[in-house]
């Protein structure tokens, strides 16, 4: 029996630990292409997570009646209809935003952190767990699509979420909300992203060698018997 | 990484291949290009004014600055000796259009050296030639700027264009003799083909570029400029044409020659050469952009190492 895990370490870990864009490096087309502002990175990460959210609850809840053989195409069948929902409900109350994010509303079916989820996590977990899964990894989605899209918007038109940020002797640069902006953009988010990591699990390394580490003056002793 | 046991007198540097033999330090050799660019930087100076230099100091000062200032972060011993960080400065600043203000240059000059170099570990480790990758930056962040060119200073024309954009926008071709000598609107390095060739012939000379880049670009150019031109001389450029605008001959001679992001053998040089050539043609007669040299050399850059791999010569004793 695997250990269980805990339910806040479910929901904490999509944050972070397994963040769909820094750590599963999935859902890349788009993260790179709708976020030329604050607001549109929002918007996106707004729209993925509730497809995300709802599509592991209906998936865990009906996990078992699903036959393994067609189960891709249930799911995807189930993540289409919320797309369908999100997309009509974008384009009838949020019609400016629903043209700024043209297709990629209607292409979150193909995102591949939803079928991730549902595939890796929610097939195999209660819907309560699966739920927040899902919650976590929306929100993983949303602090880095909010980050993208802020870089991204004060660098290449000067302004955050629509607002002048600074001043008019700031030339933008075209670039950075050109689609070559983005990529230079996440790949250094990832590369920062990577250096934290790493800096944490070497601190982790060091701190299990001290403990494990006999002490000064033990070792002392030892050299003095030797000799 | 050179590599020294503790007595110095028993010196053992540990180097990986290629070992290639050289008369000059890559100390020596960084000096050497930086003469070889004081012609081009008299000439622009002669045409455009004094600012140029500024331009260009601006340029090395913060690519040294942006180098030594990484390493430093970095906690890697600080290579600001060698030169490499001055060269791509001075690269960079002359292939930026005259008058160009003075803050974009020191943009595209820490992203030439953090994004185009030290990202990718330093000196001998970057696929792409830094100075033009930081020129491609500025280009697709501040197009308006770089594409503002200045009247040269011995010339009766009232537009500021370039041989390359009035043809392709306008349909008018610039004569050949003012575009040999310089006398024509174009980047800072660019405008003199005469003093690029003194420059570069120096360098050929004293073996620091190989001399098969530049010529198989020169050939190259000449020939794939030959047939597009013989298919309908009235609408396309002659070859020559080709060859003396833009800013072929400085890339030819100065920025496909850079050492680490050329090929390592002869037969990949050609490769190298004829590509950039062809590419350089396609983007000029059939591309959006009047011209295409900086493009050219970054992608035939992204392919060299294959071209290494495909020209790999035969191991001594090696049957087939």
């Amino acid at each position: 029996m695997k250990k269980q895990v805990s339910l806040t370490k479910e929901f904490v870990k999509g944050i972070w630990e397994i963040n769909p864009t820094f750590k599963q490096l999935l859902g890349f087309c788009p993260t790179l292409a709708v976020t030329v502002s604050a607001m549109n990175g929002i918007a996106m990460a707004l729209a993925t997570t509730f497809v995300l959210i709802f599509s592991s609850l209906i998936i865990s809840l009906i996990r078992k009646l699903i036959p393994g053989q067609v189960r891709i195409a249930t799911y995807i069948v189930i993540i289409a209809t919320f797309v369908t929902i999100v997309d009509l409900v974008m384009k009838a109350k949020f019609p400016e935003l629903s043209k700024s994010l043209g297709p990629f509303i209607p292409l979150i079916v193909v995102n591949c952190v939803i079928l991730g989820r549902a595939e890796a996590f929610a097939s195999k977990n209660n819907p309560l767990r699966s739920f927040l899964d899902a919650l976590g990894n929306g929100l993983g989605i949303l602090l880095v699509l909010t980050v993208l899209g802020g870089i991204r918007e004060i660098l290449g038109s000067r302004m955050i979420f629509g607002a002048p940020i600074l001043p008019d002797s700031f030339e933008p640069w075209i670039i950075m909300i050109l689609p070559a902006g983005a990529f230079l953009t996440l790949g250094l988010l990832l590369g920062f992203s990577n250096t934290l990591t790493e800096r944490k699990k070497r601190l982790e390394r060091e701190s299990l060698l001290n403990k494990y580490r006999p002490a000064k003056a033990v070792t002392e002793v030892k050299e003095g018997g030797a000799a | 990484m050179p590599t020294t046991t503790a007595n110095p007198a028993y010196k053992l540097e540990l180097t990986s291949s290629p070992h290639v033999h050289s008369r000059w330090s890559t100390k020596q050799a960084m000096w050497f290009v930086v003469i070889s660019l004081i012609p081009s930087l008299i000439a622009s100076v002669l045409f455009y004014g004094f600012y140029q230099i500024l331009i260009v100091l601006t340029s090395v000062a913060v690519c040294v600055g942006t180098e030594a200032g990484v390493k430093y972060i970095r906690k890697r011993e600080i290579t600001v000796k060698d030169g490499s960080a001055v060269i791509t400065g001075i690269l960079l600043g002359m292939v930026l259009p005259p008058n160009f203000s003075l803050v974009f240059t020191a943009i595209g000059a820490v992203f030439a050296i953090a994004i185009g170099k030290e990202i990718f570990g330093g000196l001998g480790y970057n696929t792409f030639n830094p100075a033009l990758v930081g020129r491609a930056f500025l280009q697709a962040a501040f197009p308006v700027a770089m594409t503002t060119w200045t009247i040269p200073a011995f010339s009766d024309a009232v537009s500021k264009a370039t041989p390359l954009s009035s043809l392709k926008f306008d349909g008018i071709p610039a004569a050949i003799q003012p575009m040999f000598f310089g006398n024509i609107g174009g980047s800072i390095g660019e405008t003199s083909a005469l003093a690029i060739l003194i420059g570069g012939i120096f360098l050929l000379v004293f073996g620091i570029a190989n001399w098969r880049i530049p010529l198989s670009m020169i050939i190259g150019i000449l020939v794939f400029g030959a047939l597009i031109w013989l298919i309908n001389p009235a609408k396309y450029p002659d070859p020559l044409y080709h060859l003396f605008s833009g800013g072929f001959l400085f890339g030819a001679f100065f920025m496909a020659t850079d050492w680490v992001t050329s090929p390592l053998t002869g037969k990949g040089m050609w490769i190298f050469g004829l590509g950039i050539s062809l590419i350089v043609v396609v983007i000029r007669v059939f591309g959006g952009l009047p011209e295409g040299v900086m493009y050219a050399i970054l992608l035939m850059n992204a392919v060299v190492p294959i071209i290494n791999r495909y020209t790999k010569p035969k191991v001594f004793g090696e049957t087939k």
